[in-house]
């Protein structure tokens, strides 16, 4: 576009009276420019990484035709546009899992993404409802494998860390003299009570298992390490293998902690087309029952499912999390150029 | 009173927990890798003033609290309950001594107090930051010694009881900080 000649003079930049009396509008960033450059530096870390160990960086959509059944995680929806069409919604995704998948299924070569998700009602100083994930899978690994390359990508990108790993019922047992296989609700609910104040709260084994999870045991986790806990209860496996363990069903399922923060979820993934119905279709009865929105099944996922997806364990991991270790922030917003208030 | 969910909790809301009004301060979203959503908020209630932490499960809600904080002028005190005016519409309050507590040190007629009322009666009195009062009761003054910095103990027309630089007499207007109840300096002039 043609301007002045003038345009770049001291005069010719200051507002007009006009302009002043338009109302403040805060436009600019919550990152300061140190903390862009190191996100970059980051993310081309993230891709040598993968690079170096021949895993494929792959693409996958956002708006996906079916959302995610699990009750605590809310999809957002789109429900307009020529393209989405009437009677019908999109769901932005929550995590590239299931299209991830479909590729696996389809061609069964080791494949990461680092791809926006979106979660509803997430919001905080550790969650913004938009957020960048590193996912990715390996056909061949179990849990234990992940494991240990989830610590080396960890001490890549944070420097070199001691690796820690316990098994879930092995915490309980050490920090809060709990066997959080066969604790009954009530003797769970008696130890939180001891930690926090709960007010009215009421709920069944897993909710005070996951309160005491977040509230009491999550703070201590890898201070100055890398800490995993793995097996967890089959009530949370989630999309995990589950096994028998000695006297107990566990879901080879893990997560990863630093500095008392939660990073990553991982899988042994469940391959079992029929089974992977079933615990969708409990999902839905929870959220029937707790009065959200049941989810369609994702008929795409289950067909590729059938048609066999190779054993393989995958994980997701949070980059701004990541990021936040990296810089030293405390907060989310520290490390997002324009967080959910100023988006 | 309205409802509000945990996810509409900010900071200065004001709502009913245990029959008491409680304003939140800070409301935290807690989630395990994968399971229930967790909202720590952080309290304080306003009766008692005690500051704590409660956890909701996210979507749980609490009814609001009929609570108003308001700028009013106090009146006098007939030793029972202490009375102010809210200067706009001259309507008056009067507030009991659970609600005066301590600030009936610090109260001195026609001062601007902050009133917090809750369903329309007052449940905290809070003093201007500083006052001016007369000091009725101290050891004689000693003139000229400005620069030992010694204290000695004043009662002020309240009743309040704060040390005072030595070189300060009875019948001096001193300027007290409410919220540490220290002396300040000599006021400005007599009130």
């Amino acid at each position: 576009m043609w301007t002045h000649g003038l345009g770049n003079t001291r005069a010719a930049r200051r507002p007009s009276p006009e302009r002043r009396t338009v109302p403040r509008v805060n436009w600019r960033p919550g990152s300061g420019l140190e903390s862009l450059r190191q996100r970059a530096k980051l993310l081309a870390r993230l891709r040598q990484f993968f690079s170096e160990r021949g895993v494929l960086e792959v693409e996958t959509p956002l708006l996906a035709s079916a959302g995610i059944t699990d009750p605590s995680i809310e999809s957002l929806t789109v429900e307009r546009g020529v393209s989405i069409g009437e009677q019908r919604q999109r769901f932005l995704q929550t995590s590239p899992e299931y299209a991830m998948k479909r590729l696996l299924a389809a061609y069964g070569e080791p494949i990461f993404q680092i791809a926006k998700a979106f979660r509803d009602g997430e919001a905080g100083s550790r969650h913004n409802p938009e957020f960048s994930l590193l996912e990715w899978y390996r056909p061949g690994f179990d849990h234990h494998q992940l494991i240990a390359e989830v610590g080396e990508l960890l001490c890549y990108c944070l420097g070199e860390r001691p690796v820690q790993k316990y098994s879930y019922r092995q915490l309980f047992l050490q920090r809060l003299q709990l066997d959080p296989f066969v604790a009954t609700a009530d003797e769970l609910k008696a130890v939180a009570e001891l930690h926090i104040d709960t007010g009215g709260l009421s709920g069944d084994r897993d909710l005070w298992l996951d309160l005491l999870m977040s509230h009491v045991l999550e703070p201590m986790l890898g201070t100055k390490e890398i800490c995993f806990i793995y097996d967890y209860p089959a009530s949370q496996a989630a999309l995990s293998v589950v096994v028998r363990d000695a006297d107990v069903f566990v879901g080879q399922r893990f997560e990863v902690y630093v500095d008392g923060m939660e990073l990553a979820n991982g899988y042994c993934e469940l391959t079992d087309g029929q089974e992977q119905r079933k615990r969708f279709e409990q999902d839905n009865a929870v959220r029937r029952q707790r009065d959200q929105p049941e989810r369609p099944v994702d008929e795409q996922l289950m067909a590729a499912l059938a048609h066999g997806l190779p054993a393989c364990s995958g994980v997701a991991l949070g980059i701004d999390r990541l990021l936040m270790l990296v810089t030293g922030a405390s907060d989310i917003r520290d490390v997002l150029s324009f967080d959910w208030t100023r988006s | 009173m309205a409802n509000y969910s945990t996810n509409e909790f900010r900071s200065g809301l004001k709502v009913m927990l245990d029959g008491d009004p409680c304003s939140i301060l800070d409301n935290e979203l807690v989630k395990p890798g994968k399971g229930q959503a967790f909202s720590r908020v952080k309290l304080r209630n306003l009766k008692t003033g005690r500051q704590w932490e409660r956890t909701f499960k996210s979507g749980e809600s609490l009814e609001g609290a009929d609570v108003m904080d308001r700028t009013m002028e106090y009146l006098y005190t007939d030793g029972e309950f202490w009375y102010f005016m809210e200067p706009d519409t001259f309507e008056q309050f009067q507030a009991d001594a659970a609600a005066v507590a301590d600030a009936h040190l610090w109260l001195k007629e026609q001062d601007r107090c902050d009133v917090t009322l809750f369903n329309g009666t007052p449940l905290v009195v809070a003093p201007p930051n500083f006052v001016e009062l007369e000091i009725t009761e101290t050891d004689p003054g000693l003139k000229g010694d400005t620069a030992t910095g010694g204290t000695k103990p004043a009662t002020l027309s309240t009743g309040a009881v704060v040390k005072v630089p030595l070189f300060l007499s009875q019948g001096e207007v001193i300027r007290v900080d409410t919220r540490t109840g220290e002396y300040q300096s000599r006021a400005s002039s007599k009130s």
